[in-house]
């Protein structure tokens, strides 16, 4: 490999996701790096570390916490940010609500993804960060195809995408004013396929619901949700008990889970080259709503 | 598994997002949940057929105007290679999004009609592909399925083709006689067209040689970050002072002997990290932190290069231009700042030579400015210098983004002929 000076492809999208966090790092005040505890925002966080050491992260971890999490995902969160001695921020989307800042949806779908853009913008602007990475990768979803690297965000956090900056090379604009902020996607070039690669290769833990276990589920529209108590089933709607992973880590309200038994990176490796569905169509009801949900949503400040 | 990455250009009516569409369906990039939308989106919009232009067109203006406004990047991969796809918009009106996709493409695919021939717009491509200095170029003659698969038809186009391309700086030039709808030649080779000997597009896509594209003779290091850990625990660290950055050209070893400009300074390479690993050398696009032998002040936006080769510290910059901004046009006297490498410094434009229309490649040098998407010949001056190469030397040295102080927006790119 070395003779002729070629990367391989995860060496290639390390080298640009790194560059990418080290100018955020030169250019900005009061980045904070967003993490979920998905496998997107671990690897996000690998990178991070990665690109500063042997020094520390040199910014915060944000957590937009829903209030409807996995608990599995928030005690891999607490541990990891131990682990990294990174200082971590929890904006709640409940406290949001208790502050009449934010509206509880009624019905079937009582999700909170669409509130967290108030705590979110409201959490940015509290503690005054003025860049946010995000793990958004441009292969999820088709307005994402379309969004920079250095997301421009005016003082509403509203994207504008008809008007982005134009992005050459590895140039990036990070110029704002005061109010304003940049959502950047260091991982905007990776693939599904590219995380987990890079998950076995950098043998990183995940959370245990991306493997092979057994839960109670049931089904709603052709998605398997985990029975919780976020959630009322209807009477058709009955619990089962199955064995599923999941392909992507949300609220537990609108995450679906796939029949799965792949229990080890190699094996779930195996079954993401062989899918035939998106990981956001197989699983998320939030996608669902129009045929620009994501578009919409990001309008308005969404991750 | 190496990365090429290549720019698509060429309209709808070129059959553009058929290709794509077939490239990405055919090497199973496409997954089934977004061709069930797709189709679906066609069926309620009445059209025959799926329309995989959908696929594309992410943005809803897109949807409602039927056309590609911005660069959508895709991605697919074969066992060989992976590929990033910077699909770009044809219209004139969104030339900027175009030179923003061939920025960073390894080769670009111009697309053309093989009914129409050579038209205004596969010139302005094939223009704006060079100026960019994209390696490799692929003339994909479209639609070939509807002339008969006439050999005489494809050949006459290359003809023409070629004697445009000699008024360009053609690096490779690759022609390919195809039919995306079909699949003729795009995947496997046809047997519809049997006099041609070449290769299939995704074969060629496959095979291309790209490791000789990048400049590994001229070290530079543009210093992006300078990482200085403050843990008074660990002895060890008290001294580190790493010089963090992406390389953009030669091949750095631990032991080479390296200047530091703008001091001057020289010194030798102590150690060469990539992600807190030590490593024995460092080439381009590898981000990594050099550990020098001397205490030198080194700080974000200086260089390391080698002593005896080293990029001109320039305040005079003379360049082409593609100006993208609707607000303001570019002319004699417009203040700007300006960001190379790691560099950002003001600057003003101090003259305009001239203005080259993009289709017929006529200059004109009684311009008086610039206007969004147009192109032209600068000559500008720097408060600060920064290390530039020509743009045809390496495309990261070489190249500037322009950005308007009052409004923060790129209004503006560069690629460096002269800097001084």
């Amino acid at each position: 490999m070395r003779s002729d000076y070629l990367l391989s492809q995860l060496d290639v999208l390390e080298a640009e996701s790194i560059h990418i966090m080290r100018e955020v790092a030169a250019e900005f005040e009061r980045p904070a790096l967003l993490f979920s505890g998905g496998k997107d925002s671990i690897v996000m966080l690998a990178l991070a570390e990665k690109a500063f050491r042997p020094a520390n992260i040199p910014f915060p971890v944000m957590h937009i916490d829903t209030g409807h999490n996995f608990p599995e995902v928030i005690d891999f969160r607490d541990r990891r940010v131990a682990e990294l001695n990174v200082r971590l921020v929890v904006a709640s989307v409940q406290e949001s609500i208790d502050a009449g800042r934010a509206i509880e949806e009624t019905g079937r779908w009582v999700s909170r993804n669409r509130l967290q853009t108030v705590t979110l913008l409201d959490a940015i602007e509290e503690n005054r960060f003025d860049a946010l990475f995000g793990g958004a990768r441009r292969d999820e979803e088709k307005a994402r195809a379309k969004e920079r690297v250095f997301s421009f965000r005016d003082e509403f956090g509203q994207w504008d995408p008809k008007n982005q900056r134009p992005e050459l090379w590895n140039l990036y604009n990070a110029r704002i004013k005061r109010g304003e902020h940049i959502r950047v996607f260091p991982l905007s070039n990776w693939t599904e396929l590219d995380i987990w690669d890079y998950i076995e290769r950098e043998n990183l833990e995940i959370p245990s619901i991306y493997y092979a276990h057994e839960r109670l589920v049931f089904e709603r529209d052709g998605i398997l949700l985990a029975d919780n108590e976020f959630l009322t089933r209807t009477e058709e709607e009955q619990p089962f008990t199955a064995t599923v992973r999941y392909r992507t880590v949300g609220d537990m309200t609108i995450t679906g889970a796939v029949v799965s038994s792949a229990a080890t990176v190699a094996e779930v490796i195996t079954e993401v080259a062989a899918t035939r569905v998106t990981e956001r169509g197989a699983t998320r009801a939030d996608d669902r709503v129009t045929e620009a949900a994501m578009e919409d949503r990001k309008r308005e400040g969404y991750f | 598994m190496d990365i090429l990455r290549f720019a698509t250009a060429g309209s709808v009516d070129d059959g553009k997002s058929t290709l794509i569409g077939r490239l990405l369906f055919d090497s199973k990039a496409i997954f089934e949940d977004q061709l069930a939308a797709v189709e679906r989106t066609s069926r309620d919009r009445g059209e025959e057929g799926t329309n995989l232009a959908l696929l594309t067109d992410g943005l809803r203006a897109e949807r409602e105007q039927g056309i590609t406004i911005d660069v959508a990047y895709r991605y697919f991969a074969t066992p060989r290679r992976k590929f990033i796809i910077a699909d770009t918009p044809g219209h004139i009106q969104y030339t900027r999004n175009m030179v923003t996709g061939a920025s960073t493409a390894d080769l670009a695919i111009i697309l053309v009609d093989a009914r129409n021939g050579l038209t205004e717009q596969s010139r302005r491509h094939a223009f704006l592909t060079t100026l960019l200095r994209v390696p490799h170029l692929v003339l994909a003659v479209n639609k070939m399925d509807l002339v008969g698969y006439d050999q005489s038809v494809f050949e006459e186009i290359c003809a023409e083709f070629s004697k445009f391309a000699t008024k360009l700086e053609v690096q490779d030039l690759t022609f390919i006689p195809i039919s995306a709808l079909n699949g003729d030649n795009v995947v496997d080779r046809s047997a519809n067209m049997p006099w041609y000997d070449g290769p299939s597009l995704l074969h060629h896509l496959e095979h291309l040689h790209i490791a000789s594209d990048r400049n590994l003779i001229d070290v530079r290091f543009p210093v992006q970050y300078v990482i200085r850990p403050h843990a008074s625990s660990d002895p060890e660290l008290h001294d580190y002072r790493g010089y963090a950055g992406q390389v953009a050209g030669g091949v750095l070893k631990p032991g080479d002997e390296v200047l530091h400009m703008p001091s001057g300074f020289s010194t030798r390479i102590k150690k060469i990290e990539l992600a807190g690993r030590e490593v024995e050398e460092a080439f381009p696009p590898m981000s990594v932190t050099l550990l020098l032998d001397d205490d030198v002040d080194i700080s974000r936006g200086d260089l390391i290069c080698r002593p005896n080769n080293r990029p001109a510290a320039a305040q005079d910059i003379e360049g082409m231009v593609c100006w993208m901004s609707a607000e303001r046009p570019l002319a004699a006297r417009s203040r700007l700042v300006v960001k190379h490498t790691t560099r950002t410094v003001k600057a003003i434009v101090t003259d305009l030579n001239y203005r080259i229309d993009v289709n017929t490649l006529h200059r004109d040098e009684t311009a008086t400015q610039l206007g969004l998407n147009e192109i032209g010949r600068v000559r500008m001056r720097l408060t600060q210098p920064v290390f530039a190469d020509p743009y045809s030397r390496n495309r990261l040295t070489g190249g500037m983004i322009l950005i308007d102080e009052a409004t923060n927006t790129t209004v503006g790119t560069v690629m460096i002929t002269d800097a001084r």
